[in-house]
């Protein structure tokens, strides 16, 4: 690693608004649990992007207030959700028709690790010890037309994310086409990772220095 | 005239035996069968295959019928949660087998069971550890993974309403598994929340007709239950 340099890195929420500020109207978008969930709270309530739920749950609203809460209505991550006006609800089948059949303008996941070809590591530590759990992952990675991957750029020990080849388990091949870490916006390009927008104070140098496969800056 | 309720959780399940393959629907603690769970521990089964796509947390439930042995395998997306304390005890010891399944996939193989289908092939989990040893195939280009049609002996569904011949409506995100389960089995057993007359449910507005339920037991618990964890 570098000598230190002067920028802040974002934080979650932050991550989040930073996600947002690229999802266009109309877009119908699958938001993962963790950081992805709380890109729908930076979406301006007058930019109407429809929100899927793969529980079956199309049209997302805002959270609700505690006193509030429907017992009935959660989403993947089993939080108390809304529906807002125009949802509608769909069973499982169907509602993963909807992911694999393209019908998803953009899929939002955390991940653990992101390679150079876009290969996405999001599911398992590949440890042994506790049962393996995939959810509706692979089929959101695989079936969504575009896939982000929202992210720390490193590990709490200081381990590249971005890499040149996934050494957890994966999720799906090929599949990230942009990444939002704390750092910076970074493309899956096919000639690699693409630099699209730095923090302030953040270097090219110093992002590397914090990256396992090379970058490089827009042509 | 036909008649599908029965009195009783005990009378909905009369007739399933060891060994069966029992689908549950449900996703979290919304929708989900309660009742129908607790009356397998009852009925004194064994040798189960589970599919759900959950596996149970706490001690009851699910859970519950795990713990008592009575399940030798389940098929399901996330039996990883707070509190599913049962399920990775008996999967450290060896004591349940466990196929873990990507959760569209476990959703298209039950209605790929449901519509006669035998297999499909799928996008999903190409290139990754939950494909590993299974046929794969170009289409135009891109590699699909065949799967299995995955049908049960049994189904416990949870609806929001029933009539007599077994039409059923479903509420809110309580839909989930549930319809597609309806059809996917041998067997379909549906606990309602209410019941209505013949005729009184919008035919626009049914999600699973009546032809794919063969047993209804009506069991107005109220709502799902906000004090337990919601995993």
């Amino acid at each position: 690693m570098d000598a230190i340099i002067d920028a802040k890195p974002l934080n979650r929420p932050q991550m989040a608004a930073r996600v947002a500020a690229d999802i266009p109207e109309g877009w119908v978008v699958n938001l993962g649990i963790g950081i992805p969930t709380l890109v729908a709270d930076h979406v301006p309530e007058d930019r109407e992007v429809i929100f899927h739920s793969e529980n079956g749950v199309i049209g997302v609203g805002a959270a609700p207030a505690d006193d509030a809460r429907d017992p009935w209505l959660i989403n993947a991550g089993k939080q108390h959700i809304t529906l807002r006006a125009g949802g509608a609800y769909m069973h499982h089948a169907d509602s993963f028709a909807l992911i694999r059949g393209g019908h998803l303008d953009l899929c939002v996941l955390g991940a653990f690790e992101v390679a150079v070809n876009g290969d996405i590591a999001n599911w398992s530590t590949g440890a042994n010890e506790k049962a393996p759990a995939v959810g509706g992952a692979m089929d959101l990675a695989a079936g969504a037309r575009r896939l982000w991957a929202v992210m720390e750029h490193t590990t709490k020990d200081g381990r590249a994310r971005l890499v040149q080849r996934c050494s957890y388990p994966l999720t799906a091949l090929g599949a990230v086409k942009r990444i939002y870490t704390n750092l910076a916006v970074i493309d899956v390009a096919p000639h690699g990772f693409v630099v699209r927008e730095m923090i302030a104070g953040m270097t090219l140098d110093a992002l590397q220095a914090r990256s396992d496969a090379k970058l490089h800056l827009p042509a | 005239m036909i008649d599908k309720f029965v009195r009783s959780t005990a009378e909905a399940l009369a007739g399933v035996r060891s060994g069966a393959t029992i689908l549950i629907g449900g996703f979290g603690q919304v929708g989900t069968p309660n009742a129908l769970i607790e009356a397998l521990s009852e009925a004194d089964l064994r040798d189960l295959t589970v599919v759900c796509n959950n596996a149970g947390t706490g001690t009851h439930g699910l859970a519950r019928v795990m713990a008592e042995g009575r399940v030798a395998k389940i098929i399901c997306s996330y039996p990883r949660s707070a509190g599913s304390v049962v399920l990775e005890e008996l999967y450290r010891e060896g004591r349940i087998a466990l196929e873990i399944v990507p959760q569209g996939t476990i959703a298209e193989r039950l209605r790929a069971a449901s519509a006669g289908l035998a297999a499909f092939y799928t996008p999903t989990g190409v290139g990754t550890a939950l494909a590993e040893g299974k046929e794969t195939r170009e289409f135009d280009g891109r590699t699909y993974v065949l799967e299995h049609a995955l049908k049960g002996d049994v189904a416990l569904i949870e609806a929001w309403c029933a009539d007599r011949w077994g039409n059923l409506t479903y509420r809110r995100a309580g839909r989930n598994f549930n319809p597609v389960m309806a059809m996917a089995a041998d067997l379909t057993i549906a606990q309602t929340q209410t019941v209505v007359e013949l005729g009184a449910l919008d035919p626009e507005a049914i999600v699973t007709p009546g032809v794919f339920v063969d047993r209804v037991v009506h069991i107005p618990y109220g709502e799902p239950d906000l004090g337990k964890p919601l995993y």
